[in-house]
Formats: C-alpha cells, sequence, structure tokens
C-alpha cells in the first residue's frame, strides 16, 4: 500500500507558483518525467479558478485575462508535458531528508524521495478567530474568498446585506461581485487609514457602484445568534483602538472578511526552515532556496503578492534554482539584503555572491509615503537612488541589484533599502 | 409514546444519566432543544477535571467533585475520549498568597483528598514544571490527579453509548410544557410533538431552574454566569502543560491559562453574571474589550501567552445557584421529577458522580427495581483520529477504506471518511458544528476557511439534503441561500 517513488523534483502545490515552477525547472534542463506536482484540489489552478474577474496576466501576458484564462495558459502548458500531476493529494509531511508524504484516495499513502522540493502552497485567509471582534458567533461571518468560492464555483449566494471587513484585494473584488450577483454591500471597513488593495480595484470594484470605503473603521461587535442580524462599526484611533462615541449599528445578514492572508507553512515549520517574521514565508536567497539544501519556496507560501503575474516571475526562478541544485550546482557564501526606514521586508533576503546575473529584490513599505526616494545601499556604496512619487503598502515594490555590483560585494556587508526624504 | 424516563439536555451531565440509565430494561429518551449534543454549557467548558481541593468542604459539589475526578479517567478511557492526567497547578505570586495557597491544601484535604493528591511545591519545582511561568511565581499548589478531558466529546460519547444501547435521541425537542397527568408526565415540544414518560430528570443546565419553575412554581435563584475564552494555535504549545491557576483573591479566581486533550492552549474564562432573563441565558456573545483584559491577566502567571496566537474566542453560560452548590433532589411536589439545578463548575469534573448519584435516585423512586440488560456495552464504537495515527496504522486503515486517505481539514488533518463516521453515528452530526466537534475538521487555525465547504458537501451527500439546507449549527444559521442569478 505504502507506496515509494522516485522523482528528481516534486512541487508542492498545483496553483499559478506550482506549475510555473515545474515549467520552468523542465525548460532548465531536469527531465519532464522526473518531475511531479502534487495538487490538494480537484484540478490545476488554485485560487485561480475562482478569481473569474478579469485584470491577470497584464504584465506576463500584455493582455487581460480573467483567472482561470490565465490559469488554463499554464495547465495547457503542463498538459504538452510528461510532468507527472497528482490531483486530490493532500502533502501530510516532508523530511529533512527531502523525503515527501502524501495522501489521495487513489494512491493512499505516497512516500516520494526527491532530490530537490519546490514549495507552492500559496497562502490562506485569516479568519475571526484571529481578531478581537467581540459579539456572538453566527452562521454568515465568512472570509472574502470562501465567498467568492460559493457564489463563483458553487453557484450559491453566501448573503443579501453584506458588510464587508478589511480592504484587501479579494474584499474589494468580493464586493463587486455580490453586487453584480444582487445582493447589497453596505460599506467597506478599514481599520488602517489607507486601502491594502489596489488602487485600480478600490476604483473599478467601489468606487464605480458608490460602495462607501471607510477607513480607520473597524466592525466592533457581530449581532445575532443564528444568522448574522447586523455588526457594530466603530472609528478607530492611531492605536487602533475603538473611539467611544463613534459606534454605528448597521443591519446585515454576512460579514465577509478580508483581513489579511497568511502564507501556508505548515510544511515549512516540519523541517525547520528559517522563517522569515515579517513575510511569514521561508528565508530564500536569489534562487528562492530555503535555508534547507534543495527545498525552494515560490509564490503566495514565500510571500503574498499582489500580482499573479510576479508569482509566475518568481516561480520561473525557483524552477530554474532547483534545475541547477539537481544538476550539481552548489553555492558558497552570500550577502544579506534588509530593509529599513520604512521598509518591512525584502525578499530574498540574502544572495549569493557567485550570482552572474542581475537580482530583482522585492521588498514593501509599512505606510503610505508620497514622493520620497528609494535609496539601496551596500556598505557605503550607493547602489540605487530613485524618486518615488507613491509608495503603499498594498503596491509590492522592487528594486534591480546589477550583477556587476555583486561581484564587488564580500559576505560581510549587507544591501540595505530604505525610504528617503526626497 | 410512554417512556419510562425522560432525560432533559444532551450536555455531559444528560448524556452520562442517559448512559447510566441504558444499564437496564428501562425505555429511555434523550431530549434536546438544540440540534445536537453538548450545545450549551457543554461546548464553552473549560475541560478541566479538578481534583477538588476548591470547593467549599461538605458541600455536595465537593463531595461529587472529589469522586467524579477519580472516577473520570476510566469513564473517558472506556468511551474513547480524550483525556489527560496532566496535572493542575494554583500559582502563588507572594509569600503572603503561599498562605492561600495553605488554605486550598488544609480545605482539599477536609474535601477527602489524600495526601498523594495533593503538595504544596516551591518555586524550583514549579519552574521546573513550567519553564515558561512568570518570575514573580512564588510557589503553588500542585494537584497531580487534576485532568483535563474533551467536554463536548465526552457527552458525545455517552450519548453514542446510551442510544447504542437502546436510549432514543430527539433533537430539536424543545420542551416548552411540562404537565403530570395520570401517573404520566406531559412533556410537549414547542414544535408541536408530545411524548409522555413516568420519570423526568431535569438536566437541562441553565434552564433546569425555569422548567421546574415552570412546572410547579419551586423558585431556584440561579444566574446565567458568562465566561469567556480565547483559544490559541496548537502550535504554542507546549507553553504550559498543566493547568495553570492563579491563587484565588478578593478581586476573584483569577485567569486560566491551560491545554485542552488536543493541545489548543486556551485563557480564561472571565466571570461576568447576566440578567436571569431569556436574553441572559442566551447570550453567549464575547463582550467588547473583554479579551484585552483576559490575556493582561493571564500574561500575570505565563508572560509569553500572547493574542497573536489567537485562532478564535468564544463564550459560554454556567448556571451558578446563589447558594453555590449542586441541588439534586426531586421536585417538592412530584417525586417523579429529578432536577439537576447550579451544575456549574467542577461539574464536569463531577459528571461521571453525579450521573451515578442520578441512576440511584431513579432506581430508588421505582417500584419494581429494572432488571438490567444482559449485553450491556460500557462503550461505542472507536472515532478514528487520524491526525495522532503512526504511518502504519495510517496505511492499514487507508487499505480498509480509501475514505481514509482524502484529507478534507487541512489544519487538523481530518478525512472524509472520519467526517462520514461522525454524521452516521449514533446521534451523529447533522451540521457544520457538530461535524467539528466530533472530528475538528474546522477546529484549527483557518477556522473552517478551507474545510468549511467540503464538509457541507459530505453533510448534504450522506444526509440527502440540498447544501443549502445545510446548516452552522441547526435552527436558522443557514450558511448559504439560494442559487446564484
Amino acid at each position: 500500500m505504502n507506496e515509494i517513488l522516485n522523482y528528481d523534483l516534486v512541487v508542492i502545490g498545483g496553483g499559478p507558483a506550482g506549475m510555473a515552477a515545474a515549467l520552468s525547472a523542465k525548460d532548465n534542463g531536469v527531465p519532464e518525467e522526473n518531475i511531479i506536482v502534487l495538487e490538494r484540489d480537484v484540478r490545476l489552478g488554485g485560487i485561480l479558478e475562482q478569481c473569474i474577474h478579469t485584470g491577470f496576466g497584464l504584465t506576463y501576458f500584455g493582455e487581460e485575462l480573467s483567472g482561470p484564462e490565465y490559469a488554463d495558459r499554464f495547465v495547457k502548458l503542463m498538459d504538452e508535458t510528461k510532468i507527472a500531476v497528482k490531483l486530490n493529494t493532500m502533502v501530510l509531511n516532508i523530511t529533512k531528508e527531502n523525503q515527501v508524504i502524501a495522501t489521495n484516495k487513489e494512491d493512499g499513502l505516497i512516500t516520494i524521495n526527491a532530490k530537490a522540493i519546490i514549495l507552492a502552497m500559496g497562502c490562506r485567509e485569516r479568519p475571526r478567530g484571529a481578531l478581537d471582534i467581540a459579539g456572538t458567533r453566527p452562521a454568515g461571518v465568512m472570509s472574502a474568498g470562501q465567498a467568492q468560492k460559493f457564489v463563483n464555483i458553487d453557484g450559491y449566494m453566501p448573503g443579501h446585506e453584506c458588510v464587508i471587513l478589511g480592504s484587501g484585494d479579494i474584499g474589494l473584488i468580493m464586493a463587486r461581485r455580490m453586487t453584480l450577483e444582487g445582493a447589497k454591500v453596505k460599506v467597506v471597513c478599514e481599520v488602517m487609514p489607507y486601502s491594502g488593495g489596489l488602487q485600480r480595484n478600490i476604483v473599478q470594484c467601489l468606487d464605480d457602484f458608490d460602495i462607501p470605503l471607510r477607513l480607520s473603521c473597524t466592525v466592533i461587535k457581530i449581532h445575532g445568534l443564528d444568522r448574522v442580524e447586523g455588526v457594530t462599526i466603530a472609528n478607530v484611533d492611531d492605536k487602533m483602538l475603538p473611539i467611544p462615541g463613534t459606534e454605528e449599528y448597521i443591519p446585515c445578514d454576512t460579514v465577509l472578511l478580508s483581513v489579511g492572508l497568511i502564507p501556508e507553512n505548515e510544511l515549512s515549520k516540519q523541517i525547520d526552515l528559517d522563517m522569515d517574521m515579517v513575510t511569514r514565508g521561508p528565508k530564500v536567497d536569489e534562487m528562492r532556496e530555503t535555508s534547507q539544501p534543495g527545498v525552494f519556496a515560490c509564490g503566495n507560501v514565500l510571500q503574498v503578492h499582489d500580482l499573479v503575474d510576479f508569482v509566475t516571475q518568481e516561480s520561473q526562478i525557483a524552477g530554474k534554482g532547483a534545475a541547477q541544485y539537481i544538476s550539481g550546482l552548489r553555492h558558497g557564501d552570500v550577502i544579506k539584503t534588509r530593509g529599513q526606514n520604512g521598509v518591512r521586508y525584502t525578499v530574498p533576503q540574502s544572495i549569493n555572491l557567485d550570482e552572474q546575473e542581475d537580482v530583482k529584490i522585492y521588498f514593501r513599505v509599512g505606510s503610505v509615503y508620497h514622493d520620497k526616494r528609494v535609496v539601496v545601499t551596500c556598505g557605503d556604496k550607493v547602489l540605487l537612488n530613485r524618486k518615488k512619487i507613491k509608495l503603499a503598502p498594498g503596491e509590492m515594490e522592487n528594486v534591480i541589484i546589477k550583477a556587476k555590483d555583486i561581484a564587488e560585494m564580500t559576505k560581510d556587508q549587507e544591501i540595505v533599502i530604505s525610504i528617503e526624504e526626497a | 409514546m410512554v417512556y419510562d424516563i425522560a432525560v432533559i439536555g444532551a450536555g455531559v451531565v444528560g448524556t452520562q444519566i442517559a448512559r447510566n440509565l441504558s444499564k437496564y430494561d428501562l425505555k429511555v429518551a434523550l431530549l434536546e432543544k438544540e440540534s445536537d449534543i453538548a450545545s450549551g454549557t457543554t461546548k464553552a467548558n473549560s475541560g478541566i477535571v479538578h481534583a477538588g481541593f476548591d470547593c467549599q468542604t461538605g458541600t455536595r459539589m465537593a463531595e461529587l467533585n472529589v469522586k467524579g475526578c477519580r472516577m473520570m479517567e476510566e469513564v473517558a478511557t472506556t468511551l474513547h475520549v480524550p483525556y489527560e492526567k496532566n496535572g493542575s497547578l494554583v500559582v502563588a505570586f507572594s509569600e503572603e498568597e503561599m498562605a492561600t495557597i495553605q488554605d486550598l491544601y488544609m480545605r482539599g484535604i477536609a474535601n477527602g483528598l489524600t495526601k498523594d493528591e495533593l503538595k504544596i511545591i516551591e518555586r524550583e519545582e514549579l519552574v521546573e514544571m513550567e519553564p515558561n511561568i512568570a518570575d514573580e511565581a512564588y510557589g503553588a499548589l500542585y494537584a497531580p490527579t487534576a485532568g483535563i478531558v474533551s467536554p463536548y466529546e465526552l457527552a458525545i460519547a455517552a450519548a453514542e453509548c446510551a442510544i447504542g444501547n437502546g436510549v432514543e435521541f430527539l433533537r430539536k425537542f424543545n420542551v416548552g410544557g411540562i404537565v403530570y397527568e395520570d401517573g404520566n408526565f406531559i412533556l410537549g415540544a414547542k414544535d408541536g410533538r408530545v411524548i409522555r414518560a413516568k420519570i423526568i430528570v431535569n438536566s437541562a443546565g441553565i434552564f433546569a431552574s425555569y422548567l421546574l419553575e415552570n412546572f410547579n412554581g419551586e423558585k431556584f435563584k440561579v444566574i446565567p454566569r458568562k465566561g469567556e475564552y480565547g483559544l490559541l494555535d496548537r502550535s504554542v504549545y507546549p507553553l504550559v502543560t498543566h493547568t495553570i491557576f492563579q491563587c484565588p483573591t478578593e478581586m476573584g479566581k483569577g485567569i486560566l491559562v491551560a491545554p485542552t486533550t488536543h493541545h489548543n492552549i486556551f485563557v480564561g474564562p472571565t466571570s461576568l453574571d447576566q440578567n436571569d432573563n431569556m436574553e441572559g441565558k442566551h447570550d453567549v456573545s464575547v463582550r467588547d474589550g473583554a479579551l484585552r483584559t483576559t490575556y493582561a491577566e493571564a500574561q500575570k502567571s505565563v508572560p509569553s501567552v500572547s493574542p497573536r496566537d489567537q485562532i478564535t474566542s468564544f463564550a459560554g453560560l454556567r448556571a451558578h445557584w446563589i447558594e453555590h452548590d449542586f441541588y439534586i433532589a426531586p421536585a417538592k411536589t412530584n417525586k417523579y421529577m429529578i432536577n439537576l439545578i447550579g451544575i456549574e463548575s467542577p461539574g464536569l469534573a463531577a459528571s461521571p458522580a453525579i450521573a451515578e448519584c442520578v441512576e440511584n435516585m431513579v432506581l430508588d423512586t421505582l417500584d419494581t427495581k429494572p432488571a438490567k440488560k444482559a449485553e450491556w456495552n460500557p462503550s461505542r464504537k472507536a472515532p478514528v483520529f487520524f491526525r495522532t495515527m503512526s504511518p502504519e496504522e495510517r496505511a492499514e486503515l487507508i487499505a480498509k477504506d480509501p475514505a481514509y486517505s482524502r484529507i478534507v481539514c487541512r489544519c487538523e488533518t481530518v478525512t472524509e471518511g472520519e467526517i462520514r463516521d461522525a454524521i452516521r453515528a449514533p446521534g451523529g452530526a447533522i451540521d457544520l458544528d457538530g461535524v467539528k466537534r466530533r472530528t475538528r475538521a474546522g477546529m484549527g487555525r483557518c477556522q473552517g476557511g478551507f474545510c468549511g465547504s467540503k464538509v457541507m458537501e459530505i453533510l448534504a451527500e450522506e444526509l440527502d439534503q440540498p447544501i443549502n439546507e445545510i446548516t452552522k449549527f441547526g435552527r436558522h444559521s443557514d450558511i448559504i441561500y439560494e442559487r446564484t442569478k
């Protein structure tokens, strides 16, 4: 019953990250019959399958696609290869010996010995329980992604009168989606003084439908015994505590939560990967290799992205890195990267000093900035000093470190990205 | 339908009473107003099997607590219910508080605990047992026989055992009125169903005093006392391994930091008296800001406990009789109605002893002693817990039924097979929360975000219902409505 398989590369997750990584590994020399992708859902594509709105692919394909269309391009490419795919398959464990233990109905328990593993498990939504919302626990409180699945995949209405807490992209998208399906979205509350979503989504999903967005405002209490009957919302101060006297009762039957995404790193923790406390993903080098040799990570399991296009690009790097690792390439010393002065995190967290190509470092800022400079330094040397009109936590930024600069770096130095006055 | 006995309330007490009575040739009905077992006080309980040193000496509470604690391990083991004798610690934060610890010790001995069951320990030993305890911790009262049990799983297991032995489980039977006529009680449910019974066991929790008063006017002042909890991710374990109480002060009993049998850590409960009316008896809302102060208080014992690790919060109600004792007695006007009033903490710990006590009262009440069933099964079918199985056990299980190879709940590693078992069990789950309590699907860090709709699909299939009729916990707790346009 306990089948043992051998593959050069096991990719955990068959969403956009996993597919791009597997294809890139093949393109970079891993024999395609030696690659396997394990996907827990009934089909490849991951969360894109329920994202039926458009806006995907503008960067990568130069055209505007829906989520399923974007996924389909990669599914077709996968179909043209001999890359093995196991659907409905959940990975239970990975080991420090790069062994993957998974289970599905067809095969039962499977053990796979791998030369390299790519973690592409994506992320999950923060639930209500993680927030300090008082009140009852009726039906009708769900994450925006759950509601999206009910509407777009299952074809059922999860509610008729909604309040949305959190202005992350999924929350904004669902405000529009519920409205189009005939529900009334009464308000979107955002506890921060700015939205965590993309500007284009605020315009296209809220403004175009006259849905109010209330900043520095949160749901403080949920009412209703069986199903949600209403919520109390209130403005918050700069410590994000509710301001007495600003409470307002809003009748509704549904509360959708879009209050943050958490990289799904339970497997990463099983093998004690070095984790980044800010991204909540593993720390990686520029090839997206984690602290365990031969284990790579890409996509939302590494850092929550705004655009799937960037997920694809990042995953192609991880696929290439895994291919190089499988072919025997090993690196030496690294230089660390970090953010300061408003830069919350950097990915990758380190760069191999033997890197021959330019490296793109992604980062996010901690609050909204206008007319500042992004400055990248290494030791005394300023690598980049670029003016930015606007920086916001909802938009991932990047800078490119030139190969010729990397060639001059030493392991005792660090690459620092900061926000400075213009 | 005339039953010999109708047990009202399928909480941890009512279900164990039903189980004990199922040993005899008696027709027993177990009535529950909600859609599932363990839907009231039992589901929002700390899960602590108190050793019995805390109750006032000489009370019924003290007697049944000490006895119940000694019975719990066997009951839980027999019924395949998660139980752990993890021991409890009452932590003192000053030399003065050690005097209170000494008093508690003496009270425990007076309550019948032996010197093996209670021990006063110094800081050094305390730190060895709980390395994350606060620097200010001075010493503690250690009760090695105190334990933890999963309260709702105990109730579910006892009910499954009872039903397996012939007890009839009537769910959504919300007793509206009770009258006594021609040697029978007539119990009317609010939905119109009517049953008759020769004896009533009124174990309706916070509603027990209400039912009694409506029957014959007997009054008990029972206050719904709210307790709010924060529940933390399993990854925090072993932050603490024992149940950590704070030394009681004039301000109250303090906040606990303790593990559950599934190794979540919880903080709480708070203590808030609500109005003794229907609104107060139903209000299980968590107050705004209540958890902020709860964590602050909990950090007094364990400084590193943090709301950042919280996965859910909830509140429960305990039936606080102002006399602060268990009242277990027949109605003054009718010896055939046995009432259980004020079953609050340590009611869970005492529950096996309460059940035995009520069983004997029922036997004494009956004119002719019933025969014991020749083939009474003290247990139930052991549930599968895939998550805690070894790879060999998993392989063996999957070989028998591939449904156990499909993981439905990622966070708690719950398989489709376990969910189907939970629905098919006697008195099985009919809604999302019912599946959650039996299998833990949806109890993890994503709180059902991933598995919720998958569990609904399985429920719909097993119960042959449209998926949009599957509820969270019965009544009008609909999760989804009509089809999209």
